[in-house]
């Protein structure tokens, strides 16, 4: 989620007044001139042909069988089993990813060591791998050919490691240029009145670069929940043990079930929207804070 | 230089270079054949299994004089994922699928004349049989349906679920069960235990293929011309024909509005010198008076296809898919699906 | 990014107290905290992705040279590369034009919806590979899509086609323009646009000269990134595309094809070419906008 600035400016006859705990702020309601007026009627209606028609026919597609048949296809065991799966598994790699991002990025920003010009490069490589490819050496090096014997294909472990892979660069590239602008003397001022190490970096880091993590942390979830060319091989698709979402609609799809397709479709996107709108509004309230 | 055109130098590098792959390769998309204005082009949209086959037979078919100077434009991937394609819009002259409920698909679109197996082989283009295909040498000793079910020994199976060509595998276990006399319910109790026993279900034949060569499981569960594929190209593997399997039949039509040519082709197909072509990779003719010569990677290459004891067909045994996909594979109450939903609960 | 100017004035007007500091300078987290830090990432790293990239490569060159050179002599994989060439440039031209836009219009501006529109144009990054495809058949289906079948009447092909595999390409590739450029535009501040303006230069000029300069690397950067994500989207093309042989396989289907056809070797030679194309591209502009930041610092 990109963070936007409220831009704060005075009563007017066009403003609409706005309150934050800052205070009461006066926003204006619009400030689009003819040729940006223009720009976005021309960005709205590309972005509508490319995005929001092909989604909204997903969604058309799903009530067309009206609230009883969503609801039937929700409840399927197996369906439900895997959205439980995908959006828990997605959730626990976020939450890992914040920390380990974190700390990737610090050690990227405040270390020096030989080598670190590699890992940065080595963390833009998700980025850079076709899915498919991803799955096929994650199978060979955590499969039953491990040559270290960690075999963890066809279990959960597996779809939590193939999130883990195509999610790393989000958190750390989202925290390492807020890092990079935060300057020491914030943190010497800290120490020098007297704050532990740790005390600094509660009170004074982690606030500054909260923001800049909600905003990794909502890509990062986004991403997992949509993952599929490297969980393909590597996950087994197990009913009810490892099957994901991407997996049950394309069973779906199989059998010319479209609708109930795009049942399981709609709920996670609506669940990934609701995920990024919430780490938005929570960046603006730390963002506020700070 | 300074970094402002040092980006631009990098944009323009990037540019030509695109402009040089796009240039270079602009003649490269015509198959082979020469152009000529008799030159008929055909659309063969197929499942990956017989690619090669299909190859092999389109460069005999060029041989003869309905065949000469035809040029191909080919598709092939998961049987129903080509099948909905063509009923999305791909052009087709010619489908060869997996399952015969892929080109119903069609037929139910208006795409395909109804009258389409109406003929000898009932629209059968190239037959296999399910076999168990194990590591080299079959360390575990796995010959039967029963040995399938015992204790720690790992199965992989394409997903029923989202391959309709992994069906053919859990059909021809319950039907060797009824065939030995079991009942319905024995056959139930079996597929369950088949189901307990199953460590991955990959999403297509050949993705299942994959999983198992990565080292995944004991056994796999799949079509004899694929082991035997898997076989010439040197991959660690046996495979054995068990007791009592099931006749893979896979169909093949010609569209509608397709090239009058596609109807010879499919006509080709029927004969003796194409049949033969098929057997050369692992698939069993259709038509008698084949003469299957050696089949590099079968078990026995002089003897490449052996009669089974007891050879299930889906027609006969089953009452045609139009009965057992809704029996066995129904969503929602399909004998299949519940097993399948019953042993991931327990796990 | 963070702050106000409070904890600066603090700084100024504190008493000054001896700061632990390690042996090059550096404050901030001493001795063995930072060695753990460091080597939890440098192995998390490691094994999670450095290892199995690692790998992509050794399998490429596990039989010699010559498998690697009938990859790249074969004319259905150069065609294949041709057309992701093709799909990746329209996606980069495509998103770059429609983020730059979306991008100064959510920053420099106020409208009604606003929130909206920065919300929706994260999207495209939770929609999973098959949805897309799934969505862009609905809509382009000859049978029944809304748009297909009308457009098919008129002769316009587009599912099974390339303009399918650009409009897959560019769906997934889209938010990643916008996300590194609202940012920098944030950053950069409207002053010097608005000092250009007041001197009476157009909206053109002083995007041409002032803005475009001053977010330079942030939207290079946002280039190579929709360029290596467009280069390697696979699920969405695989549906869209029909996959048809010598017409629309891009490469990651060729890599696919490849693999099942028991051709490993050439598969991850493509593979490698995909990887090592993208690595270069985020490489060379880090590279460069590392250094110009650099000169411009000292």
């Amino acid at each position: 989620m990109t963070q936007l600035l409220e831009t704060a400016v005075f009563p007017g006859p066009d403003r609409e007044k706005r309150s934050g705990p800052g205070g009461v702020f006066y926003r204006p309601v619009s400030t689009l001139t003819k040729g940006s007026g223009l720009a976005l009627g021309i960005a709205v209606t590309w972005f509508s042909i490319l995005v929001l028609i092909p989604l909204s026919a997903v969604v058309a597609t799903a009530l067309a069988g009206g609230w009883a048949a969503f609801w039937d296809t929700l409840t399927n065991a197996q369906t439900l089993a895997a959205i439980a799966l995908t959006l828990g598994e997605a959730a626990l790699v976020t939450v890992v990813n914040v920390v380990i991002g974190t700390v990737i990025a610090w050690v990227l920003v405040r270390d020096k060591f030989p080598g670190k010009r590699l890992m940065e490069i080595v963390i833009d490589v998700p980025f850079a791998l076709p899915t498919i490819v991803a799955g096929l050496v994650l199978l060979g090096l955590y499969g039953p050919r491990s040559p270290i014997s960690w075999d963890v294909a066809n279990t959960r472990t597996a779809v939590f490691l193939a999130f883990a892979f195509v999610t790393l660069p989000f958190v750390v590239r989202a925290v390492q240029p807020v890092l990079e602008e935060l300057e020491p003397e914030v943190e010497q001022a800290a120490r020098s009145l007297g704050a532990s190490g740790r005390q600094a970096l509660t009170r004074v880091v982690l606030p500054a670069l909260a923001p800049a993590i909600a905003a990794g942390a909502a890509l990062s979830f986004a991403r997992a929940v949509s993952e599929y060319g490297s969980l393909v091989l590597i996950s087994g698709n197990l009913a009810l043990r490892t099957e994901v979402t991407s997996v049950r609609i394309l069973t779906y799809v199989e059998g010319g079930q479209s609708a109930q397709a795009a049942v399981v479709a709609t709920v996670i996107l609506v669940v990934a929207l609701l995920v990024i709108v919430a780490l938005d509004v929570l960046q603006r309230r730390v963002a506020r804070r700070g | 230089m300074n970094a402002k055109a040092r980006a631009g130098w990098l944009a323009g590098v990037v540019a030509v270079a695109t402009m040089g792959l796009a240039g270079c390769s602009s003649a490269v998309g015509e198959t082979s054949g020469a152009p000529d204005a008799e030159a008929t082009s055909l659309s063969l949209v197929g499942f990956a299994v017989p690619k090669a086959a299909n190859n092999a037979i389109q460069t005999l078919w060029a041989q003869t004089p309905e065949g000469a100077g035809v040029t191909w434009v080919e598709s092939y991937g998961a049987s129903g994922d080509q099948s909905r394609a063509v009923e999305a819009g791909l052009e087709a002259d010619y489908v060869h699928f997996s399952l015969e409920g892929d080109v119903t698909r069609l037929v139910d679109a208006g795409l395909v004349d109804p009258t389409w197996k109406d003929n000898e082989q009932g629209g059968i283009v190239s037959s296999s049989v399910v076999v168990f295909v194990v590591r080299e040498g079959n360390p575990k000793g796995i010959d039967s349906w029963d040995d399938l079910i015992a204790d720690g020994v790992e199965i992989v199976t394409p997903n029923p679920g989202s391959s309709g060509s992994a069906r053919w595998n859990i059909l021809a276990g319950w039907g060797s069960v009824i065939a030995d006399g079991g009942s319905e319910d024995d056959a139930i109790e079996y597929t369950t235990e088949l189901f307990n026993n199953i460590v991955a279900l990959p999403g297509s034949g050949r993705d299942a293929t994959s999983a198992f060569l990565a080292g995944t499981g004991d056994v796999l569960l799949s079509y004899e011309n694929e082991a035997i594929l898997a076989s010439q190209e040197g991959e660690p593997i046996d495979y054995v024909v068990p007791d009592s399997t099931l006749r893979i039949d896979n169909p093949g039509a010609v569209l509608k509005d397709a090239d009058p040519k596609a109807k010879a082709w499919l006509d080709f197909l029927y004969t003796p010198e194409a049949q033969a072509e098929f057997a050369k990779l692992g698939f069993r003719p259709v038509i008698d008076g084949v003469t299957v010569g050696e089949v590099e990677g079968a078990n026995d290459p002089a003897n490449a296809f052996p009669t089974p004891g007891t050879l299930l067909n889906i027609n006969d045994d089953f009452g045609g898919w139009s009965e057992a996909n809704p029996k066995f594979f129904d969503e929602d109450n399909g004998i299949v699906t519940k097993i399948q939903v019953e042993t991931g609960k327990s796990s | 990014m963070c702050c106000s100017g409070g904890w600066r004035d603090v700084a100024e007007t504190s008493v000054a107290r001896p700061i632990a500091r390690g042996p090059r300078g550096q404050v901030g987290a001493q001795g063995a905290t930072k060695h753990l830090l460091r080597w939890v990432a440098i192995v998390y790293v490691a094994l999670l992705v450095a290892w199995p990239v690692t790998l992509v490569f050794w399998n490429t060159f596990a039989e010699g040279l010559q498998p690697v050179i009938e990859t790249f002599t074969d004319p259905l994989v150069l065609n294949s590369l041709r057309l992701t060439a093709i799909a990746a440039a329209w996606s980069v031209v495509l998103n770059t034009a429609f983020g730059v836009t979306v991008s100064m219009l959510l920053v420099r501006y106020e409208f009604p919806g606003k929130r909206l529109l920065n919300a929706l144009v994260d999207l495209p990054l939770s929609v999973s590979p098959i949805v897309v495809g799934l969505s862009i058949v609905l809509v382009y289906s000859t049978t029944n899509g809304w748009f297909g079948a009308p457009l098919a009447n008129a002769g316009f092909h587009v599912l099974f086609s390339t303009p399918a595999i650009v409009l897959a390409t560019t769906f997934v590739a889209m938010p990643l323009i916008i996300r590194e450029l609202v940012p920098v535009l944030q950053e950069v501040g409207v002053d010097q646009e608005q000092a250009a303006r007041s001197l009476g230069a157009s909206f053109p000029q002083t995007f041409r000269r002032i803005t475009i300069p001053a977010i330079r690397w942030g939207l290079l950067y946002g280039i190579v990134l929709c360029l290596a994500r467009s280069i390697g989207e696979f699920g969405a093309v695989k549906v869209v595309s029909g996959n048809l042989i010598g017409q629309t396989q891009t490469a990651t289907l060729m890599v696919e094809q490849l693999y099942f056809d028991f051709d490993q070797e050439k598969a991850f030679a493509i593979s490698s070419l995909l990887a090592v194309i993208s690595i270069i591209a985020i490489i060379t502009v880090s590279l460069l906008r590392a250094r110009a930041e650099s000169r411009s610092h000292s």
